[in-house]
C-alpha cells in the first residue's frame, strides 16, 4: 500500500488520528476523513465487488453519486448494512466490510463468474431455466443482495419533525447560498438545507474567489451571516423527496448525537417557494475496461485531494471531454502526481493552454481506448476517438488512476419528482430543469459565476413572488474564461470490448444494444430488461449516458428516447427514520382503564381488545386462563361479579331533535323510549349491513347516551356526525364521546343489589329501577349512573362515576362484596356468560355480510316508517334470499369437546367435494351447562334449528358433528334477569 | 427464436447479435377483430388468448404508454390464491394454475417463486378468523395451513417475536404454493407470444373515445387514427372509470394510489412473503435482495401514479413494526400505482351496459396476481360475447342485486 | 402532502382530514326507491380523472364536514365550500 497523504491541506484534523478496521484490518484515518477518503489515503483499491459479475471496483466518486465502495459499517452496536464508504464520516473504532465478496472483496471467490460473462447478458435469465426454475432460483438467490442485515434490534432512534417556511432553499453551494442570502435579506424566513457535512459545495475543492475572498471563506462567512439573521442552515440534511402544495421531505442526520438523542430525524418541510440548487453529477466516460479500480470521476479526485489531501494516484491519465478536467490535471500536478491529458475534442481548448504551460502532455482528439491491470489500473491505451479496434491504440502509458470527466448531469431529481419532465439541453448536453415552475426556482449553471448569478436571481424572484423586494447586490466574481463545447462520445466504437456504464449493476454499452435490437426500445423497458440505474446508487452516473446509447443503439435523438421519472427518495433514507416515532407503543398506543393499576395487582391477564388494553380474565395460583374463565362465570351465576366495563362507549347526544335524528340513525324504534328506559339497538350501515351494537338509554326527553361498542366508538361518533352534516343538518342535535370521563363497573350475579345498595341513593327496588332501566343519582356521593342491563343473563348493574374516582370505587366495591365472595372477571368470561346466553359479540359472531335478519332481528324493518340508515338495502333481492347464512346455536354431539372457532359446517356436493354452509363463530365449554356450546352462522339456520338437524362441522382436515339449535343455551325466559 | 439455454449459449459466442426483437412495433391498421384497451399484463394476456384459445385472426392491443408500465411494473409481484369464497378461489385458483405452467407455455421465464405466503395473527381472535378463512380454503380445495406461534418463528425469525411486541404473533396461515412472480417477465412473455401469433402491440396509442352507434360499440377513437373493431375488451386498470365514462356508464370503483417500496438489497433473510392482518403489510425480499414492500391505499382519489409522504411514513412503519431489524435497512425507490378499487374489492368481468364492449377491471390492489385469468376470461368474452363460467359472478350485475363478493367482510383478508 | 383549505379553520396538513367520498343525493322515501335507483347511489362512481367534488372532514380539527373540488391529477384545490 501507498502512503498517498499529503502532508499539509485539506479540511481533515491531522492532530486527531482515528483507528478503524478494514475487513479486519487495522487501518488508521484523521477526523474529517470519510471511511472512503481514509481507504484511499491508505492505497487499499478494491472497495467492493460489483453485483453480478463478482468484478472488483474502487472508488468511482466522492459523494452520494458512488456505485462501487457499498459497504457494511459496524460502530459499539449500530449495524449499518449497504452503505457508501463516501458519505461515512469516519469515527474510531469503525468497523468497515466491503460487501458481495466471499470471503472478501479483495479476495472474491465468485469473481469467476466474470468467466462466464459472454452467457449472462442483460436479461438471460429470462430465456433460460424454463423448466428448473425452483432449483436455479436457489443458486442465485444464495448470491443475492450486498450487505448483511443484523438480526438484532436497531438501537438507534429516529424522530419526526415538520417545519414552515417561506422559502426552502435546497443546496448549499454557491447557487443556494447566493440564493438564500437574497431571500433573508427581503425578510422571508428561510432554510437551507445541505447534505453535505459542511455547507459550501464545490467550493471547498473548485477554486473561486468571491467578493474578494477565497470561495470556502465565503461559504463561511455568508452561512455566518444568515444564522445572524435566524436562517436555518442544516447541514447533513438531504431533501429526498418533493411532494404536494410545497411539501418536502427532508432527513437530517446527527453528526455524534449524545445518548438517547435520535441519530436521524425525518423532517416534513412546507415551503411557499422553493429554490433548488443541488448541484450537478459528473459523468463517467466511456470506454473499454473503464471499470478498473483506479477510474475515478475527476471531479472526485479533486475533491478527494482538496478536502481530504488525498492523492488518489501516482501516475494519471486526464481523460476528458470538457474543459472541466483542466483544473484537476493541475491540482494534480502540483500535488506530485505525473499528470498525461487524454482530450476528446479535436483541438485543444483554451482552457489547456495553462495546462501545457505547467509542463503537462496535452494530447487533442484523444480516448482511452483501454486499461489493464489486474486488481487496478496499471496500464491505459490511449488513441483516436473514433478508433474501431484496440489495435488502434497509438501510445500506452503507466498510469494507476484514470480521472474520467465526461460532463455534468445537473441534479434535476426534486423538479423531475414535482412532475417537471427535464429538456434535453443539446448546448449543455444534459437534461435542465427549467428555471422556474410553479413554486419552485430550478438553478442551472454551468460554472461558479453562472451559480452565483442564478442563485442570486432565484432568491429574488421567491422573494418577488411573495411581495418582498431584495436590497442586495449579488456577490461578485472574476467572469470566467470562455468555456469551449463538450464533445459528446458515449462511447468508444470497439466492438467486442466491454464498455461499463452503470458500474453497480455491471450494465454494459452491448446490454444496451441488446435491449434495443430486442425492441425494448422504451426508457423503461431499458432500464427493467437491463437493470440500468437500478442499484443502490440509482442510476446518478449512469442514467444520461444509458440514455445517449439507446438513442443511438434505436437511431433516435436523446429527446425522443426521453428520460425516466425520477422518483423519492434522492439518495437512500433509513426505514427507521421514515417511520420515525412510529414505533412501538407510539405506533399504536393502546388505552388504559381507569383502574388499571388494580387489575395489574390482581394478576390479570391483560390482552388488547380494540385498542384497549383489559383483563382478559384473573388467573390464580395454578390455574390456567380456561380455568380461570370457568371459575369466574361460575361465581358471576351463582353469586357476584365485578366486571370493568370502563371502554363501553360512551357518547352524550343532546338536542330538541336527537329523538327524531337518533330514529332515522338506528334500526330499532327508539323515539317512543321513555326517559329512564333503555333499548337494544343495531346501527346498520346505509349498505345495510350491521354495523355496531349496543343500548340506547334515554336520559331525557332530549337527552340520550349510547353505548357503542368498545373498538366502535369512534366510528360511531363520526357515522352520527357525518349523517347529521351531510344529510340532516336541520335536526337541532349535538354528540359528544364522554367515553374516557367515566368509570364504568358491572356488579353481576344474584348478590349484586345486595353489594350496590349500600353505595347509592338511587333506589334499587326492582319497580323502581327494572331490567333496561337507568337512573341518575349519587354513588357514594358523587354524580353517577346505574344503567341496569346485563350482557352476562343475571340481575346485572351498570355503574358509572367520573373516571377519577373509578379506581377507588372498585377498590370500595371489592371489599363490600366481599362477604358475598365476589369475584372480579374478565372479557373472556363476560364472553362466555353472553355466550351461554345468546347474545351476538359484534365482529365476532357478525362479519361484514350480516344483515339484522340474520341475527334474528327482522321486525323493525316491518314496523318502522321512517327512512332510517340502510333500510332501504334490507329490501334488495340478495337481503331477502332465504338461503342466506343465520345465527344459530350448535350443540356438539360430543359434549366434552369445545369446537373450534371457525369450524365450517359443512355439506356434502354431489361430486363428492364439499360445501361451506356457514361457520362457528363462538365455542365454550358452559360451566352452567356442563357441556360444549358452539354458536354460528349457518345457510337456512333457523329451519335447520327448528328441525334439529345435525350437520357436520369441518376444521383442518377433521370433521364432527354438532345439532343446530336455537342460540340460546341458559335461562332462556329471563327469569334470572330479573331474579 | 425460441428461448433456451442452447440459444443462450450459441448467441453468447456469436456476441449475442442474433437476438431478434421480442415483439414488433407494427403500424396501427384501421380495423381489427378484436381490440383490447391496456397493454398491461392482462390486455397483453387477454390478446393472446384471443389468437391462441379462440383464434381470433386480427387482434391489436392498444397501449397509451408503453407496455407493461401500468400496475403491471408497479406492484410487489405477489401471487396467491388464498380467498375465503368459493368464486374468489375459483377464479385466483385458475390464475395461478396458468402461473405455474407459465414459462413454458410461453416461453419466457417469468421465474415464478412459490416460497410460501404467511399471514400472521397477533390475537386469538385472529386466530379464529384464520381458521375460518383456512378451512374455507381447504374445502375450496386450496392448499393452506394454520400455523402455531413456534411454525411462524421458524418460517421468519426476523419478526417481532418479544414479549412487549406491539402486534405478538399468535400463530398464522401460509398458502404454500402463493409467492412471486418476475412482473415485467409476464407483460413481456404474453407481449412476445402473443405477437409471435401476430398480434399487433401498438404503443404510445391513447384510446381517445368510444364509436358506438346504434348503442353497439363499432371502434375507437385513438391518437393515432379511428380503428374499426369487431369487440372490444377494457383492461385499463386505474383508468377504468375514465373509459367508462367515454363509453357513457359509471362503475362502482374509485382510483387511488398504492404506494410499494423497495430497500437496498442485502443478503437474503426473508424467504417467505410475510403479511400482517394488524398492521395491512406486506413485504418479500426479491432474489436481488431488495425488500419489497406495502400496505394500505393513499387515502383519497388519485391518478397522479405518486403516492405521498404521510401514507409512505404509515407503510413504513407497519412494516418495521413486524420486522424492527430491517429499521436499519434504506428505502431505496418508491412508486405508486393507480388502482381502480371497486366497492367490494372483488373484479368486474364481462359484458358491459355498451354491446360488444367488455369489461377487466376492478382489480383494486391484486391485479397482478390474477393476469391470466383477467386475460383469459376478457379473451372469453370478446370472442363469444358470453361469461366463462368462473368469470359469471364477477359481473358488474352484482350492483344491481347486493350479490356482493366482499373478500374482506368474509374473512378480513386485506387485498 | 395536501395542503387543505378548511373553510372554518384555514389551510392545515392533510393528516388532520379525512376523506369521504363523492357527495351523493339519498334517494327516498324508500318504499317508491327501485333497486336500480337505489344501487347507482350506493354504488355507482364519477371517479373523475380531473376535477372532482367530494366530500372531506377535518376530523383532527373542527370535525366539519364540507366540499372540495379538487384535481385528482395534479392534486391542486379548485374551490373549498362549507355545505
Amino acid at each position: 500500500m501507498t502512503a498517498r497523504r499529503l502532508a499539509a491541506g485539506g479540511r481533515i484534523d491531522r492532530t486527531r488520528s482515528l483507528a478503524f478496521t478494514w475487513d479486519g484490518v487495522p487501518l488508521s484515518g484523521f477526523a474529517g476523513d470519510t471511511v472512503a477518503s481514509a481507504l484511499l489515503a491508505a492505497g487499499v483499491r478494491v472497495v467492493g465487488r460489483s453485483f453480478k459479475y463478482h468484478r472488483p471496483r474502487g472508488l468511482f466518486g466522492a459523494w452520494t453519486e458512488e456505485p462501487n465502495a457499498i459497504v457494511d459499517v459496524t460502530l459499539g452496536e449500530v449495524e449499518e448494512p449497504d452503505a457508501r464508504a463516501t458519505v461515512v464520516e469516519l469515527c474510531a473504532g469503525v468497523a468497515a466490510r466491503g460487501v458481495n465478496g466471499r470471503p472478501s472483496v479483495a479476495r472474491d471467490a465468485y469473481g469467476v463468474l466474470d468467466l462466464a460473462h459472454r452467457f449472462l447478458p442483460a436479461g438471460f435469465y429470462y430465456k433460460t431455466f424454463l423448466r428448473d426454475w425452483p432449483r436455479r432460483e436457489a443458486r442465485i438467490r444464495a448470491m443475492a443482495g450486498l450487505g448483511r442485515v443484523a438480526g438484532t434490534p436497531d438501537p438507534r432512534r429516529f424522530a419526526s419533525r415538520s417545519a414552515q417556511c417561506d422559502v426552502l432553499v435546497v443546496g448549499a453551494g454557491p447557487a443556494g447560498l447566493a440564493a438564500a442570502r437574497a431571500a433573508a435579506a427581503s425578510g422571508l424566513s428561510v432554510i437551507v438545507a445541505d447534505d453535505r457535512f459542511i455547507p459550501g459545495g464545490s467550493l471547498h475543492w473548485r477554486a473561486a474567489t468571491i467578493d474578494e475572498q477565497a470561495g470556502a471563506d465565503w461559504a463561511a462567512a455568508t452561512v455566518a451571516a444568515l444564522a445572524a439573521q435566524g436562517v436555518r442552515v442544516m447541514a447533513r440534511t438531504t431533501v429526498f423527496g418533493a411532494y404536494d402544495h410545497g411539501a418536502y421531505g427532508v432527513l437530517e442526520r446527527a453528526a455524534d448525537p449524545p445518548a438517547g438523542w435520535a441519530a436521524e430525524r425525518l423532517w416534513t418541510v412546507r415551503a411557499r417557494r422553493t429554490v433548488l440548487a443541488p448541484g450537478a453529477i459528473e459523468r463517467p466516460l466511456v470506454f473499454p475496461d473503464n471499470d478498473r479500480p483506479g477510474v475515478m470521476s475527476a471531479d472526485a479526485v479533486l475533491h478527494y485531494l482538496r478536502v481530504y489531501a488525498v492523492r488518489a494516484g501516482e501516475s494519471a491519465v486526464v481523460a476528458t471531454n470538457n474543459d472541466s478536467a483542466y483544473e484537476v490535471a493541475l491540482a494534480l500536478h502540483a500535488a506530485g502526481t505525473a499528470v498525461i491529458v487524454a482530450d476528446l475534442r479535436p483541438a485543444l481548448p483554451e482552457a489547456a493552454r495553462a495546462a501545457t504551460a505547467a509542463g503537462l502532455r496535452v494530447m487533442a482528439n484523444t480516448a482511452v481506448l483501454g486499461t489493464i491491470g489486474r486488481n487496478g489500473v496499471r496500464l491505459v491505451d490511449l488513441g483516436p476517438p473514433d478508433a474501431t479496434s484496440a489495435r488502434a491504440a497509438t501510445m500506452r502509458v503507466a498510469a494507476d488512476l484514470v480521472a474520467v470527466a465526461g460532463g455534468w448531469s445537473p441534479t434535476v431529481h426534486l423538479a423531475s419528482q414535482s412532475g417537471f419532465r427535464p429538456r434535453w439541453d443539446a448546448a449543455r448536453t444534459a437534461f435542465v430543469a427549467d428555471t422556474l415552475r410553479g413554486d419552485q426556482h430550478f438553478i442551472d449553471a454551468a460554472d461558479i459565476a453562472g451559480a452565483l448569478e442564478a442563485g442570486h436571481a432565484a432568491g429574488v424572484a421567491a422573494a418577488g413572488a411573495l411581495g418582498r423586494t431584495v436590497a442586495l447586490a449579488a456577490p461578485r466574481t472574476p467572469p470566467p474564461a470562455a468555456a469551449a463545447p463538450l464533445r459528446a462520445l458515449w462511447r468508444v466504437p470497439i466492438r467486442g470490448a466491454r464498455q461499463w456504464v452503470d458500474l453497480q449493476n455491471d450494465v454494459t454499452a452491448d446490454d444496451i444494444a441488446l435491449a434495443a435490437r430486442e425492441n425494448y426500445a422504451s426508457v423503461e423497458h431499458l432500464k427493467r430488461y437491463t437493470t440500468l440505474g437500478m442499484a443502490t446508487d440509482q442510476g446518478k452516473t449512469s442514467n444520461v449516458n444509458g440514455l445517449a446509447l439507446l438513442a443511438e443503439a434505436t437511431l433516435r435523438t436523446i429527446p425522443e428516447v426521453g428520460t425516466t421519472t425520477f422518483r423519492p427518495p434522492y439518495t437512500p433514507v433509513t426505514l427507521g427514520a421514515v417511520a420515525g416515532l412510529r414505533h412501538g407503543r407510539l405506533y399504536a398506543p393502546w388505552r388504559q382503564l381507569p383502574a388499571h393499576a388494580e387489575h395489574a395487582a390482581l394478576a390479570a391477564e391483560m390482552r388488547e381488545y380494540g385498542g384497549w388494553m383489559r383483563p382478559a380474565c384473573y388467573r390464580r395460583a395454578g390455574e390456567d386462563a380456561a380455568a380461570a374463565v370457568q371459575r369466574e362465570a361460575a361465581a358471576v351465576r351463582g353469586g357476584v361479579g365485578l366486571f370493568d366495563a370502563s371502554s363501553l362507549g360512551k357518547i352524550a347526544v343532546a338536542g330538541p331533535d336527537a329523538a327524531t335524528f337518533l330514529n332515522l340513525m338506528y334500526y330499532n324504534e327508539v323515539a317512543t323510549l321513555k326517559p329512564g328506559r333503555i333499548r337494544y339497538a343495531l346501527l346498520l350501515q346505509e349498505t345495510g349491513v350491521v354495523y355496531d351494537d349496543g343500548v340506547v338509554a334515554r336520559l331525557a326527553p332530549e337527552r340520550y347516551l349510547l353505548s357503542p361498542s368498545s373498538s366502535h366508538t369512534q366510528g360511531v361518533l363520526a357515522m352520527l356526525e357525518r349523517w347529521h352534516q351531510t344529510e340532516w343538518p336541520q335536526l337541532r342535535v349535538a354528540f359528544h364521546d364522554i367515553t374516557a370521563a367515566w368509570a364504568t363497573f358491572v356488579l353481576a350475579g344474584p348478590a349484586a343489589r345486595a353489594v350496590l345498595a349500600p353505595f347509592t341513593d338511587i333506589p334499587l327496588a326492582d319497580d323502581a329501577l327494572p331490567h333496561m332501566a337507568v337512573a341518575e343519582g349519587r354513588i357514594r356521593g358523587i354524580a353517577g349512573r346505574i344503567a341496569r342491563v346485563s350482557f352476562s343473563g343475571e340481575r346485572s348493574y351498570e355503574v358509572s362515576v367520573p373516571a377519577g374516582y373509578g379506581l377507588a370505587l372498585w377498590q370500595a366495591l371489592l371489599a363490600a362484596g366481599a362477604p358475598h365472595e365476589i369475584t372480579p372477571y374478565g372479557v373472556e368470561t363476560s364472553s362466555l356468560l353472553r355466550a351461554e346466553k345468546g347474545y351476538i359479540l359484534i365482529g365476532t359472531d357478525t362479519d361484514g355480510m350480516t344483515l339484522p335478519d340474520d341475527i334474528g332481528m327482522a321486525a323493525s324493518l316491518r314496523s318502522k316508517s321512517v327512512d332510517f340508515v340502510g333500510r332501504r338495502s334490507l329490501l334488495m333481492p340478495e337481503a331477502r334470499r332465504p338461503d342466506r347464512r343465520q345465527f344459530v346455536g350448535l350443540l356438539p354431539a360430543d359434549p366434552a369437546t369445545v369446537p373450534a372457532v371457525g369450524a365450517h359446517a359443512i355439506e356434502r356436493t354431489a361430486d363428492g367435494g364439499l360445501r361451506s354452509l356457514g361457520w362457528v363463530t363462538s365455542a365454550f365449554h358452559s360451566p352452567a351447562l356442563g357441556r360444549s356450546i358452539a354458536l354460528g352462522m349457518v345457510q337456512r339456520g333457523r329451519a335447520l334449528a327448528a328441525a334439529g338437524a345435525v350437520v357436520e362441522l369441518y376444521h383442518l382436515g377433521r370433521i364432527t358433528r354438532a345439532r343446530v339449535c336455537a342460540p340460546v343455551f341458559f335461562d332462556p325466559t329471563g327469569e334470572r334477569l330479573r331474579a | 427464436m425460441r428461448y433456451s439455454a442452447f440459444s443462450l449459449l450459441r448467441q453468447g459466442l456469436a456476441g449475442h447479435a442474433g437476438w431478434q426483437q421480442a415483439w414488433r412495433s407494427p403500424p396501427l391498421q384501421p380495423r381489427y377483430d378484436a381490440v383490447v384497451v391496456g397493454g398491461g399484463g392482462h390486455g397483453l394476456a387477454a390478446a393472446y388468448y384471443l389468437a391462441r384459445v379462440h383464434g381470433v385472426r386480427r387482434v391489436a392491443v392498444l397501449e397509451r404508454g408503453w407496455l407493461g408500465g401500468g400496475n403491471t411494473g408497479r406492484n410487489t409481484t405477489i401471487v396467491r390464491s388464498n380467498y375465503f369464497f368459493p368464486e374468489s378461489v375459483a377464479l385466483y385458483d385458475f390464475a395461478l394454475r396458468q402461473y405455474e405452467q407459465l414459462s413454458e407455455e410461453l416461453n419466457f421465464n417469468i421465474m415464478l417463486s412459490q416460497r410460501g405466503m404467511l399471514c400472521l395473527g397477533h390475537s386469538e381472535h385472529d386466530m379464529e378468523m384464520m381458521a375460518r378463512a383456512v378451512n374455507a380454503m381447504q374445502i375450496n380445495g386450496i392448499d393452506t395451513e394454520l400455523l402455531d406461534a413456534a411454525q411462524v418463528r421458524a418460517e421468519l425469525p426476523l419478526a417481532n417475536f418479544t414479549a412487549d411486541a406491539r402486534y405478538p404473533i399468535h400463530g398464522g396461515f401460509v398458502q404454500r404454493r402463493g409467492g412471486i412472480a418476475r412482473h415485467d417477465a409476464v407483460a413481456w412473455g404474453y407481449a412476445r407470444a402473443a405477437d409471435a401469433l401476430g398480434v399487433d402491440i401498438v404503443q404510445n396509442c391513447e384510446v381517445l373515445d368510444f364509436i358506438i352507434t346504434g348503442g353497439r360499440i363499432a371502434g375507437v377513437r385513438t391518437s393515432r387514427g379511428d380503428v374499426a373493431a369487431g369487440a372490444v375488451g377494457l383492461s385499463p386498470s386505474g383508468h377504468s372509470g375514465v373509459l367508462a365514462a367515454k363509453a357513457g356508464f359509471r362503475l362502482p370503483i374509485t382510483s387511488y394510489a398504492l404506494q410499494a417500496m423497495v430497500s437496498e438489497p442485502v443478503k437474503p433473510v426473508l424467504h417467505m412473503v410475510a403479511m400482517s392482518w394488524a398492521t395491512g403489510m406486506y413485504v418479500s425480499q426479491s432474489d436481488k435482495g431488495e425488500l419489497v414492500f406495502g400496505a394500505g391505499l393513499d387515502l383519497y382519489p388519485s391518478y397522479a401514479q405518486r403516492g405521498n409522504l404521510p401514507t409512505t411514513q404509515a407503510i413504513v412503519a407497519a412494516m418495521l413494526e413486524i420486522f424492527p431489524a430491517f429499521r436499519r435497512l434504506k428505502m431505496l425507490r418508491q412508486w405508486a400505482g393507480i388502482v381502480d378499487v371497486p366497492w367490494d374489492y372483488s373484479p368486474i368481468l364481462g359484458p358491459s351496459p355498451v354491446a360488444n364492449l367488455y369489461l377487466n377491471c376492478g382489480w383494486g390492489t391484486g391485479g397482478f396476481k390474477a393476469t391470466p385469468a383477467g386475460g383469459y376470461f376478457l379473451a372469453h368474452a370478446m370472442a363469444t360475447g358470453r361469461h366463462h363460467p368462473i368469470s359469471a359472478p364477477f359481473d358488474l350485475g352484482r350492483f344491481s342485486t347486493g350479490a356482493l363478493i366482499d373478500e374482506a367482510a368474509g374473512a378480513g383478508i386485506a387485498h | 402532502m395536501l395542503l387543505i383549505e378548511c373553510p372554518w379553520c384555514g389551510a392545515r396538513d392533510e393528516p388532520e382530514f379525512t376523506y369521504g367520498g363523492e357527495p351523493a343525493v339519498r334517494p327516498g322515501p324508500a318504499t317508491e326507491v327501485g333497486d336500480a335507483e337505489w344501487t347507482g347511489y350506493l354504488y355507482l362512481r364519477g371517479n373523475e380523472k380531473g376535477a372532482h367534488r367530494e366530500l372531506w372532514c377535518h376530523s383532527a380539527g373542527c370535525g366539519q364536514w364540507f366540499v372540495m373540488e379538487r384535481d385528482t391529477v395534479t392534486h391542486a384545490t379548485i374551490a373549498v365550500v362549507r355545505r
